[in-house]
């Protein structure tokens, strides 16, 4: 399976998510250049983390008018699978492939952590490798995750099952905030209403070696690759 | 055509978390302005537009908000004023 990892003016895990994809799952990937009209073939596309265009106007504001993204939103139209992680979702929510904006974070503070998720889904493409309700650690690591809809979209994304990620606490620290950025329903990661867009604040490339920490984003990649068998 | 200025203002919606609005109203309250009830920080834009008049810049200038300039689902515009420049 291809995956196409855009990197945009200003993106900086493009490199950490071709490692995961390359090095730690042993699939092909290729790095797409912003200005290019072309996905390469790629089965799956991956909009990365980072600060593209510097967040001017708004995170994800301009990279959403990048000639690749007239194809990566074809794609996405005709139900190729697109992971959007922190930037990227950003990007995918001013792109209109996801429901609702991502704000500053409510304590004005950029937050650089590993952070306790629930899985709530185990549905989609992206989520089959994991068991439902269960408990991960991915690292996150922004300034503008607070995620934010009017009641109606937060109802709708409930009720049909598109919350997927949830930040949640441990059981260690049950009590202790847990909410990282003041996110509404505390959610950290949803899908679009055909399921093959995933936007997530989180970082599962970043998850992916025992030695860095956690293991936890793997699932995440194996069940893409589960589900996309090419 | 002629050049005309024009100047935008985006705010967060109300009924939003504005944690930097709050951040500044509550240095405000520390610097004794007690009567702040509430502030709200957003973007001034100030575009220089050539178009055939004021009304055909203003409405450019409308659809320029709605596509970039703010995001509609968080945030309000209001075109302040358009001068000739």
């Amino acid at each position: 399976m291809k995956f196409g990892i855009v990197t945009f003016p200003g993106s900086n895990c493009d490199y950490d998510t071709f490692h995961a994809v390359v090095d730690t799952l042993g699939e092909e990937a290729v790095l797409l250049w912003h200005k290019d009209h072309d996905l390469q073939g790629s089965d799956v596309v991956i909009l990365p983390g980072g600060f593209s265009y510097g967040d001017y106007l708004r995170p994800g504001a301009i990279a959403r008018f990048s000639p690749i993204m007239q194809e990566v939103v074809q794609h996405a139209d005709r139900g190729g699978p697109v992971i959007a992680i922190c930037n990227g979702f950003q990007i995918a929510c001013e792109a209109g492939l996801l429901p609702g904006a991502l704000l500053r974070n409510a304590s004005l503070k950029f937050v650089c952590a590993p952070i306790h998720l629930h899985v709530e889904s185990t549905d989609s493409m992206f989520t089959s490798r994991y068991e439902r309700g269960q408990s991960i650690v991915l690292p996150i690591a922004h300034g503008d995750g607070r995620y934010s809809a009017d009641d109606e979209t937060l109802d709708r994304l409930e009720g049909e099952g598109r919350v997927v990620f949830r930040y949640a606490p441990s059981a260690l620290e049950a009590e202790e905030a847990y909410n990282p950025n003041g996110s509404m329903r505390d959610i950290a990661g949803i899908l679009n209403g055909a399921g093959n867009v995933l936007g997530m604040m989180p970082h599962p490339e970043r998850a992916v070696d025992a030695l860095l920490g956690s293991t936890d984003g793997l699932p995440l990649f194996e069940s893409i690759l589960q589900r996309v068998a090419v | 055509m002629s050049r005309y200025r024009v100047a935008v203002q985006v705010v967060p919606r109300r009924g939003l978390l504005d944690p930097q609005g709050k951040a500044v109203a509550d240095a405000l309250h520390t610097l004794g302005f007690g009567g702040v009830a509430a502030v709200h920080v957003g973007r001034h834009l100030v575009l220089d537009v050539d178009a055939a008049d004021a009304d055909t810049a203003r409405r450019q200038t409308r659809e320029m908000c709605e596509r970039l300039l703010a995001n509609p689902v968080t945030e309000d515009y209001e075109i302040a004023e358009v001068t000739p420049s």
